[in-house]
């Protein structure tokens, strides 16, 4: 009996009504950039509650297939979505995509390691130690940062060096805190306006990796489709291009 | 400050101190007087979780409550909902992942108690079940009392279990040790700090209440 009545009001704590509001998982570049956006969002838009979480889109990718309740997905390749979709866990023609990423070889000014002149060497130097990038077999921007060390030939020289965060803003805390030496991570993240004045950078060629296009999706069981659908317009719209533009990500 | 998170953690805590109490009591009372042969065994299922890697806890329980097992479905059926990415399905993560901190305790709780003193009661034609009650409780009080401490405690402090079960989602399932995570991964330093010191003054102002509990119970019923 005691168990009983201790089982309805657990029940009935876990149950309570929340106000409704659009869950987002967010691929970890853009942490900063999304935070902006949203904020812009919100100010149009105050009776909608947008909240972004950030992880590896490899992550949330295996916590759709288990119908992780996000009302929109923003992952940072288009392969997670489009694979959602050929398993039918999205709403028909709800793909879009709607940046292409850059990575850098970002490290703290204090480092003293020159990355904008050495370029690629820079992780050549007998001062660097660790070079952090994003987990491959779960985050694009790890992928983009493997096939560039294997493209640009230094691999086999550094690769004794690679620490490996859980995403690609987990790579970029390693070697913001200084734990990492050099950092090869998301550009809108070297931009953010927080580190911006602490870190120096070199953008890595275009060609060096696949093309980071980056796309999202919205989940069948979205909440709220039409706010989720609503914030992809404002996204895919010149005002939220304009603000995913300052954090270095390029159009289409 | 992750109030939101704050308050989640210590609502988690809280219920799944409640549920071990509610299956940890009748499990080490079985563990303390069952002559079972194959007792051993049950004991070290029961104190796994103290040296799996949560991780692999945690994702046993990701497959074992996802939508596409057994008992996801199950729950599916009865509830509608489901279990991963819920507050529900963090509870049944942290109910297995404290369980040797609750059920240990009480049953080392329970040994400690005179045998005389419960077949005494049993010879009075006092029943097994009010035997439990009036007697073999009241004299582990002190175990009992460390044992729930544990397990919140354990439970407020867990990680890797979260992060499989649970996705982080604010209000439902970010609990404290995953909003100090997110924010060292935001770059927000101040606020991981104030978070982690607060949680360091709850552990400690629990862990002391416990201690301080525990004297007090010991000099106004001594015990011999």
């Amino acid at each position: 009996m005691r168990t009983a009545l201790l089982a309805a009001a657990l029940l009935a704590t876990a149950c309570a009504p929340r106000p409704a509001s659009l869950r987002i998982a967010a691929a970890a570049d853009l942490r900063f950039a999304l935070d902006d956006v949203v904020q812009t969002y919100t100010r149009a838009h105050p009776e909608v509650r947008v909240e972004p979480v950030y992880g590896s889109s490899g992550l949330f990718y295996a916590q759709l297939q288990n119908r992780a309740p996000f009302d929109l997905f923003l992952s940072a390749d288009v392969e997670y979505p489009h694979k959602l979709a050929q398993q039918g866990l999205i709403l028909p023609g709800s793909e879009f995509n709607y940046a292409v990423g850059r990575i850098v070889l970002w490290t703290r000014r204090s480092s003293g390691i020159d990355v904008e002149q050495l370029g690629i060497d820079a992780l050549r130097q007998p001062a660097v130690h660790h070079i952090a990038i994003a987990n491959p077999q779960h985050a694009p921007y790890g992928r983009a940062a493997d096939a560039a060390l294997h493209s640009l030939g230094v691999y086999d020289a550094v690769k004794d060096k690679i620490v490996m965060g859980e995403n690609i803003s987990q790579a970029f805390q390693l070697a913001e805190s200084g734990a990492a030496d050099v950092g090869i991570v998301a550009l809108s993240l070297a931009m953010a306006s927080g580190v911006a004045n602490q870190g120096r950078y070199w953008e890595v060629p275009a060609s060096a990796y696949p093309r980071l296009e980056q796309g999202g999706a919205i989940p069948k069981w979205s909440r709220d489709a039409d706010a989720a659908r609503r914030f992809r317009a404002f996204l895919l719209a010149p005002e939220g291009r304009a603000i995913l533009k300052r954090y270095g990500f390029s159009g289409e | 400050m992750e109030w939101q998170a704050i308050w989640l953690s210590l609502r988690l805590s809280f219920w799944t101190t409640v549920i071990l109490l509610a299956i940890g009591l009748p499990a080490a009372y079985w563990l303390t007087y069952s002559l079972h042969k194959w007792k051993f065994l049950v004991e070290a299922l029961i104190a796994l979780p103290l040296v799996l890697p949560p991780t692999v806890l945690g994702f046993y329980i990701l497959v074992a409550i996802g939508p596409r097992s057994p008992a996801g479905k199950l729950y599916a059926t009865l509830t509608g909902g489901m279990l991963p990415f819920s507050f529900q399905g963090l509870l049944v993560a942290s109910v297995l992942y404290s369980l040797p901190f609750a059920v240990q305790p009480f049953a080392a709780g329970f040994a400690a108690v005179d045998r005389r003193l419960i077949e005494a009661s049993w010879c009075l034609g006092v029943s097994r079940a009010a035997t439990f009650f009036r007697v073999i409780v009241p004299l582990s009080a002190p175990a009992i009392v460390t044992g729930m401490i544990l397990a919140f405690a354990h439970t407020l402090g867990e990680f890797g279990v979260v992060l499989m079960v649970g996705g982080n989602l604010p209000g439902i399932t970010r609990t404290v040790s995953i909003a100090i995570f997110d924010d060292v991964q935001a770059l927000n330093y101040q606020a991981a700090l104030n978070t982690s010191l607060l949680l360091l003054g709850i552990s400690f102002c629990v862990l002391a209440a416990t201690y301080g509990l525990r004297r007090r119970v010991w000099a106004v019923w001594p015990m011999n």
